[in-house]
């Protein structure tokens, strides 16, 4: 399969992640969105690194193909680290406020 | 065309399809469990670059673990598609257009592109448990210790956000 597919394929999750964080405005759909756009990052990077076992510098070395997946890997890391406290951060807000809107925090507005 | 370029094509509709519904389903329910089929469709093409480890983990740690804490607080909250907050028309055509200009423009930039790398489907050691494991604890073991830490602050984190009277208790 060619290099370009797998971009392509990115580059249009990676919109519609941000079309959704564009066009909605409850803060967990939002939220979501995000989480689609670390995923298309995700896929790229191990289509990049599929990609590169193929060249001469990654036959040369038994460990250079999988870089880029354990890259993957910290990227999972962080996405449960960030979900965890974004949503403790969502349901403190919906405590206060009692919605989930994300109009209602113009407060730093005036 | 052969099976594996079916199979590509039908992964890739199946995740931008599920995408789209995701971001236009009214219900909050509707748009977790499409992102769950996303997520799956995901972890197929995972396994179409034969890196299963990866596959597997994306399917215990996004559509198991993450997917189901944002179910939990959507049920918690009771959300539904009465209670869903409308942006107005206007502003989510300026949202869509603005949206579908970047997509315009990436593809129109790798158009330009004259590379013709090919991926490695279907082989190769790189994705497999043996390799990976190697590589994390040999050259990547400074991270990962670091990453135990980022775990241990953000349980810390969520649970100092989500103690009951925070703010009561400051006032």
């Amino acid at each position: 399969m060619d290099i370009k597919a797998y971009i392509a394929l990115s580059v249009a999750l990676f919109t519609i992640g941000v079309i959704g964080v564009l066009i909605r405005r409850n803060a967990i759909i939002i939220f979501m969105c995000v989480e689609l756009m670390l995923n298309a990052v995700n896929l790229l990077l191990v289509a990049f690194s599929k990609m590169h076992a193929l060249s001469n510098v990654a036959k040369a070395s038994a460990t250079f193909a999988s870089d880029a997946q354990i890259f993957v890997f910290f990227i999972m890391v962080v996405a449960a680290a960030e979900v965890s406290v974004g949503l403790a951060i969502i349901v403190m807000m919906y405590r206060n406020v009692h919605t989930i809107d994300v109009n209602f925090l113009n407060r730093l507005k005036n | 065309m052969n099976i594996t370029t079916i199979i590509f094509i039908l992964l890739s509709v199946m995740a931008l399809g599920s995408a789209i519904m995701m971001i236009t389903s009214k219900s909050p329910v509707h748009s977790v469990l499409w992102l769950i089929i996303v997520f799956f469709a995901i972890s197929g093409h995972y396994i179409l670059l034969n890196a299963q480890f990866l596959a597997i983990v994306n399917i215990i740690v996004y559509a198991g673990a993450i997917m189901v804490l944002f179910l939990f607080v959507v049920m918690l909250m009771n959300l539904n598609a009465e209670t869903e907050p409308i942006k107005n028309y206007r502003l989510q055509l300026v949202g869509v257009v603005s949206g579908c200009s970047l997509l315009l423009i990436i593809i129109m930039a790798l158009n330009r592109l004259d590379v013709e790398n090919v991926v490695e489907m279907k082989v190769g050691d790189g994705g497999l448990i043996k390799v990976l494991g190697m590589t994390l604890f040999k050259n990547y073991v400074l991270p990962f210790e670091i990453s135990s830490v980022l775990f241990l602050s953000a349980m810390i984190g969520a649970v100092v956000i989500g103690k009951k009277d925070m703010i009561a208790d400051k006032k």
